[in-house]
């Protein structure tokens, strides 16, 4: 009989937020800078498409093309930076992992939940460029925080999946790497979703990180709700996404001990 | 109800030598190599720790003792046989892990806390006594990186034994800290002792493991040696190797 009786009687909701401090001021700590760093990345990257999508490519079908694209750059770039922080915090923590009797999902959850400071700053640079653009506040953005949850769910559900993967074949932060790339394109962060042939845009809108920006413009640009198959289709998939994480991770879990 | 329960568990770690990369697993499916040779850290162990008691363990090193605190920790499964606990687990297993050097020694003693499992009410409770418990109050507000060895442990021990754990396991990090906090310690166990606690505790140094444990385990290449009442255990130790006897 293989009996593990992995009891821990902790508060999960208040050692995930600890853990989640302790990421932050280790992180902002070290930077006398503090939050222009977190702001200078999109602004510069917003600055580069914007001058070659509307000087050396230009596309005269959108408007406003500095929020639009940044519509596209913060979801992207939360994704990208959470789902590799996520990816590599089960090795990264391994003193952790290795030494105290935590559940282990709280490491990977931990790690995406750290990455929403940076995001709260970005959405926060977002939202005063869409007033700066004179684009106003109107009754849509209560979708907001449910379109952000969702996507939180998802880069959790897939930063547990890649994190106890790793564990197991070191080389799954290039993949990840790879894939981040890929999707840099993929993702519709400087076309629309007008760009897209109808036969592929069946597939934009399971992708969670698309489905998102589709929503933000909808939100932001358009001042309408964002479409409810959208909208559906995004709950289903981060929701099944976590779940499939959630599955992998209890499985791979009890044996990440003799691997690290 | 016993708190801890070992029943005939064996560890065993395969030596895969670093073979975590794609290519090893690919290859290992084309053609699987007749693998390295399990390495046992531990088998057939079995013993009984009924609340309250104290069991030291003893053995040179590679013999398995930190495998089977792990086990009692729950931070992996056994191969073969069952580990029961029951109530909670305090562990230090090694010096400061999961202490972040950049925090503040109150920083870091919250974190702790936490994942010891307490709770935001008793981490506010006992915050105060576990400061005042370290001795290091004053340096409590620097990053933990400005702090001797020494010091981290009184933090880390201080924090597990304020956790009110049931169960409290120690591996080998006493030794750390100066005479004063030793003593301390020493009298602190002893006072959990009184209050009923179990406790699991590896180390070198003999005389201490005689003072605070009522029971003895002598590991031997990951077997059982002997097992009975300390003083019996550490004095068939002492026999068999005369110059681990000191401490």
């Amino acid at each position: 009989m293989l009996v593990g009786s992995a009891m821990w009687h902790g508060d999960f909701l208040f050692l995930l937020q600890n853990l989640v401090l302790k990421d932050f001021r280790v992180r902002y700590r070290n930077m006398s800078l503090g939050v222009f760093w977190s702001l200078l990345n999109p602004l510069l990257m917003m600055g580069v498409l914007t001058f070659v999508w509307t000087k050396i490519v230009p596309n005269p079908t959108i408007k406003h093309f500095p929020v639009f694209v940044l519509c596209g750059l913060v979801p992207y770039s939360f994704f990208n930076v959470a789902w590799v922080s996520g990816t590599l915090s089960i090795l990264e923590n391994a003193n952790l992992v290795k030494r105290v009797p935590v559940p282990r999902e709280i490491v990977p959850i931990s790690a995406v939940l750290s990455s929403c400071l940076h995001l709260g700053i970005q959405i926060l640079l977002l939202l005063l460029m869409v007033l700066g653009f004179g684009l106003g506040i109107n009754i849509h953005w209560l979708w907001l925080p449910l379109v952000w949850a969702l996507e939180i769910v998802f880069v959790c559900g897939l930063a547990l999946l890649t994190s106890a993967i790793n564990v197991f074949i070191r080389d799954v932060r290039y993949v990840v790497e790879s894939t981040l790339l890929v999707m840099f394109w993929l993702v519709p962060i400087f076309y629309g979703f007008e760009n897209i042939p109808q036969r592929f845009a069946f597939v934009y809108e399971l992708n969670p990180v698309a489905a998102l920006i589709f929503a933000l413009r909808s939100i932001l640009l358009h001042a309408t709700q964002p479409h409810s198959s959208t909208l559906l289709k995004l709950t289903v998939v981060s929701f099944a996404v976590f779940a499939i994480g959630w599955v992998v991770f209890r499985k791979l879990k009890d044996s990440f001990y003799e691997h690290i | 109800m016993a708190a801890i329960v070992f029943k005939d568990v064996s560890k065993c770690f395969r030596r895969h030598a670093g073979r975590q990369l794609l290519r090893h697993r690919l290859a290992h499916l084309l053609r699987p190599s007749p693998g390295v040779a399990p390495f046992y850290a531990l088998r057939d162990v079995s013993f009984e720790l009924q609340p309250g008691e104290s069991l030291g363990i003893v053995g040179p090193n590679g013999a398995g003792k930190s495998t089977l605190l792990n086990l009692a920790t729950s931070l992996c499964l056994p191969d073969a046989g069952s580990v029961h606990i029951k109530g909670s687990v305090a562990a230090l297993l090694e010096l400061g892990s999961g202490f972040h050097p950049d925090l503040t020694g109150a920083e870091n003693v919250r974190i702790h806390a936490a994942l010891l499992g307490l709770n935001r009410r008793q981490v506010k409770e006992r915050f105060e006594s576990i400061v005042d418990f370290s001795g290091v109050r004053d340096a409590i507000n620097e990053p933990l990186r400005t702090y001797s060895s020494g010091m981290v442990v009184r933090l880390a021990f201080s924090v597990a034994v304020n956790s009110d754990p049931e169960i409290l396991i120690v591996d080998e990090v006493l030794g750390v800290g100066d005479q004063e906090f030793f003593a301390k310690s020493v009298t602190r166990i002893k006072e959990l002792r009184r209050a009923g606690k179990t406790m699991l505790c590896v180390s070198h140094a003999l005389a201490t493991l005689e003072s605070m444990c009522d029971r003895g385990l002598w590991l031997e290449h990951g077997r059982v040696q002997r097992i009975g009442p300390v003083h019996e255990v550490l004095r068939a130790y002492r026999e068999s190797a005369p110059s681990q006897g000191q401490g």
